[in-house]
Parts: C-alpha cells; sequence; structure tokens
C-alpha cells in the first residue's frame, strides 16, 4: 500500500476512472457534480474498484452515499488513506 | 374481427453489413458474409450508435440489437417521437446465449483475480434479457418487455409472441426480434465439441456436402404494430406477419426428430393461424444450418406440411449467406424474408451444388430468381428450430 497519498495523485486516480467509464475528461473537475456527469451507482461501485486496487483503500457503499461531487470522493479517499 | 399485425420498419446488422438493405441485396447477389469459418459483423462500430459509456454498460449482443432497432424504429416514422402511448409499446428481444463474452471475462476475473474484481456490470452485461431492456429503455417503452431464450429459435419465438401481443390487445407495437455474439471461445469450443460446427468453415445447407453449421452473430429487429393503428397514422407497411406456429420434439437435447414430424406441425400451425392453404405459399426461408441432421430433417418436415407441394416451390437458406446467427436467425432470416418477397425474388441457398439422395426440394442454386409475383402480395414462411427440439415458424406476406 502506498505510505503517502496526496490529493493530487487521488484525483488523477479519480479522473482516469471516471474517463474510463465513460466520463468526458473535459467534463472533469473538482466542483462537477456527480449527477450531472451522469455518474450512478454502478460507476461509483467500479470506481471503489479500482481506489481499492490502487491505494488499498475500502469504499463501502455507506461511504459514499451523502457524496455529491467528485471533489468529495476525491476528499473522502485522502482521508480514508490517512 | 381479428386485429392483423403488420411490419412497418425492420433493422439488421449481419456479417453482410450494417443494415436490412445489405442484407438482402448482397444476399439476392449470392454474396457470402463468412469469413476464416466465422460470420463476423466485421463493418460494425458500436461507437456510431452509443456512447462509450452505454458501449462499455452493453455486452455486443446488446450493442447489435440497439443498432438493429435504431434502423427499425427509424424507418417506422418513430424518431421524432412514439405514436403510440409508451406503455402501449412492448419490447421482446430474443437471444440464444446472453452475454457470453461478458461472462466469459468475468469468469476469468474471479478466477484470476478473485470476487473483488469481477464488475457491477456483470450481471447486467451477461443476463439474457438485457437486449429487450436496452432496447425499451433507449427508446421509452413502457409495455411488455422481456427476452425470449430458446437457443436458434428465439428470434422466431420472440416475433410470435410479438405478434400475439398484439393481436390479443395487449400492446398497439412491439419492437421485437433477436440478437447474438457468441462467437466466443466456450461457444466455439462447445459446439465444435459436439460436433454441430462445420471442420471446413463453410456453410452450405443441403448440399451433400455440408459438415456442420459455421457460427455467426448480429441482430434482427422489427416493429410490428396493429394494422388498423398502423393505418390511422398513415404507416409505411412493409408486410404483414400471417401467422404463427410453434412445436416441441421432445426428442434429444441437440438432434431433431428425424421425420420432422414436429417441426412439419409447427409449419400446419402457422399456416392455420394465417388461414392459408400450403398452396398459397410462394417461398420458404429455411431454417437450412448445414448440419447433416437438421437439412434432412427440415426437408422431410416442409414435404410433409406441405403436402407435396414442394416440388416447384424455391427453398433457400439465409444461413449460406451470413452463417448461423442463433438466436438471432429468426428475426434476421423474418426480416430476409419481408425484403425477398417484397423484392419478388427468391435468394439462392449459396454454394449449393451437390444433390444428395432424399433432399430433393428447390434448393435455389446458383441465382436469385423472381417469385412471379402476379397478385398483390406473396406469402412465405419462415423455419426456426432450436436445439431442445424447439420449433418456431412463422408466416409472412408482402
Amino acid at each position: 500500500m502506498a505510505t503517502a497519498v496526496t490529493s493530487e495523485q487521488v484525483e488523477k486516480t479519480i479522473y482516469d476512472g471516471l474517463v474510463e467509464l465513460g466520463t468526458e475528461r473535459g467534463e472533469l473537475s473538482r466542483e462537477a457534480s456527480l449527477e450531472s456527469l451522469d455518474v450512478d451507482s454502478l460507476d461509483l461501485v467500479e470506481l471503489a474498484q479500482i481506489v481499492e486496487e490502487e491505494f488499498g483503500v475500502e469504499l463501502r457503499g455507506d461511504d459514499v452515499k451523502d457524496v455529491k461531487t467528485v471533489g468529495e470522493v476525491i476528499d473522502l479517499v485522502v482521508a480514508k488513506a490517512g | 374481427m381479428r386485429r392483423r399485425v403488420v411490419i412497418t420498419g425492420v433493422g439488421a446488422v449481419t456479417p453482410l453489413g450494417v443494415g436490412a438493405a445489405p442484407l438482402i441485396e448482397r444476399w439476392s447477389a449470392g454474396e457470402c458474409g463468412i469469413e476464416d469459418g466465422a460470420g463476423r459483423c466485421r463493418e460494425f462500430d458500436p461507437l456510431d450508435f452509443l456512447s462509450r459509456k452505454e458501449a462499455r454498460r452493453s455486452d455486443r449482443f446488446v450493442q447489435l440489437a440497439i443498432a438493429a432497432a435504431e434502423e427499425a424504429t427509424a424507418q417506422a416514422g418513430w424518431a421524432e417521437g412514439l405514436p403510440y402511448e409508451a406503455h402501449r409499446i412492448g419490447c421482446i428481444v430474443g437471444t440464444g446465449i446472453g452475454g457470453l463474452g461478458s461472462l466469459e471475462e468475468q469468469q476469468r476475473k474471479l478466477i484470476e483475480e478473485g470476487p473483488k474484481a469481477v464488475s457491477p456490470l456483470a450481471v447486467p452485461l451477461m443476463m439474457g434479457n438485457a437486449g429487450a431492456a436496452a432496447v425499451a429503455m433507449r427508446h421509452g417503452l413502457h409495455g411488455q418487455t422481456y427476452g425470449v431464450v430458446s437457443a436458434c429459435a428465439a428470434g422466431a419465438h420472440a416475433l410470435g409472441d410479438a405478434a400475439r401481443a398484439i393481436r390479443c390487445g395487449d400492446a398497439e407495437a412491439v419492437v421485437t426480434g433477436g440478437a447474438e455474439a457468441a462467437i466466443t471461445g466456450l461457444a466455439e469450443a462447445g459446439f465444435a465439441a459436439m460436433g454441430a460446427t462445420s471442420p471446413s468453415g463453410i456453410s452450405r445447407p443441403f448440399d451433400a456436402r455440408r459438415d456442420g453449421f459455421v457460427i455467426g452473430e448480429g441482430a434482427g429487429i422489427l416493429v410490428l404494430e396493429d394494422a388498423d393503428a398502423a393505418r390511422s397514422r398513415g404507416a409505411r407497411v412493409l408486410g404483414e406477419v400471417l401467422g404463427y406456429g410453434a412445436s416441441c420434439d421432445a426428442f434429444h437435447l441437440t438432434a431433431p426428430q428425424p421425420d420432422g414430424s414436429d417441426a412439419a406441425r409447427a409449419i400446419e400451425l402457422a399456416l392455420a393461424d394465417a388461414r392459408l392453404d400450403p398452396v398459397e405459399v410462394d417461398y420458404v426461408n429455411a431454417h437450412g444450418t448445414s448440419t447433416p441432421l437438421n437439412d434432412r430433417s427440415e426437408t422431410e418436415a416442409l414435404k410433409l406440411a406441405l403436402n407435396g407441394r414442394t416440388a416447384e416451390l424455391p427453398v433457400s437458406s439465409t444461413k449460406s449467406a451470413i452463417g448461423h446467427l442463433l438466436g438471432a436467425a429468426g428475426a434476421v432470416e423474418a426480416i430476409a424474408t419481408v425484403e425477398a418477397l417484397r423484392r419478388d425474388v427468391a435468394p439462392p441457398t449459396v454454394g449449393w451444388e451437390e444433390r444428395e439422395e432424399g433432399l430433393d426440394l428447390d434448393y435455389v442454386p446458383g441465382a436469385a430468381r423472381s417469385l412471379g409475383r402476379n397478385g398483390s402480395r406473396l406469402v412465405g414462411i419462415s423455419n426456426s428450430f432450436g436445439f431442445g427440439g424447439h420449433n418456431a415458424v412463422l408466416c409472412l406476406a408482402a
């Protein structure tokens, strides 16, 4: 597991992951809402798999149920990794 | 009076190209889309029809169904909106196997990387009703929607169900057909292991040299509508589903009943449903798989059901041009049948050369020929028979 996970590293992984799942890169920002990006519960599960693979952080359904924006996903992963 | 069911749109993706037109035109010209022993839809690019996100959420069989449905609904004039209340339009799409490629990929992940690596899309990708679900969701169809699974008869069973749903008043219209994308390691190995597929890689139905079917992929989707409703909205009618008959051999898991008696009964039921006499049939689109067993028992079935009327009746197999599209075959071949009738043409059984004793029908060797239209409509039957002994026959007119 990575020892020091920075916000930048997480942002890159989340952005790359969302692009892989079909989001256009140009639409991505920390402020963008998951709803506006058409990111649904299935996407979040896939994103959680990518995050766990990369940082060893396990995101559960309860963790992400109130997350509204891309930035909140990033912050959540950084917090859990810390 | 009984409600009549008309066809107002057709769409196909086959080894002969993207669209119903290349299917009928290239087949009628005697072309064959099989390469390297398989009928792949080489010209199909899912991103022509789907966003990247939609494409990765769809197995290839679903992508093919969506593309075919796009063509069919556009031809029916639905591009600007649905002509009936959404809950009065159903969606019934058959498949032999479902998302087999996705299943194999997820199974590999499970074994190699463990359960946590399995995608949350695994089940929705592989489920057999995924084609019906995706087409209904894309077009906002809220009527009865489900998948039909009956091996190589699935496409025909789906059309039969759809026609019945309209006839009995459950729906004003149904988007229906079949889709398959099973040119995968498991399916190829399994079919080869049972000796069903052709070692030579050549699909030549009814020919003495035939040695098995050639696996193909694709989709065929039709828009069926209540005839009065279609007329009221000024729809262009391409053809009509006159009748449907289905039966089961209950004989063997894979082999057909050799005397063709149950397949013959399905043909008789379809004709009775259409209120037609065998003498009124102008063309037979055979199941004609190119397997030694099917082509013989189907020939027997046709002789039985059509009462010796078969001597002058053209019988040809679309599979000679595209291979066996499994659960999509019945729908693609129904489209081929309607388009052949519309064009007054009996397309050939491509590659047919050598007669086998007992296989003595007119398999339309060599080149396409006219059906000799001399009335307002031509009538054809399209046979589909699946492993399990499932027989489904459609009687169509154009």
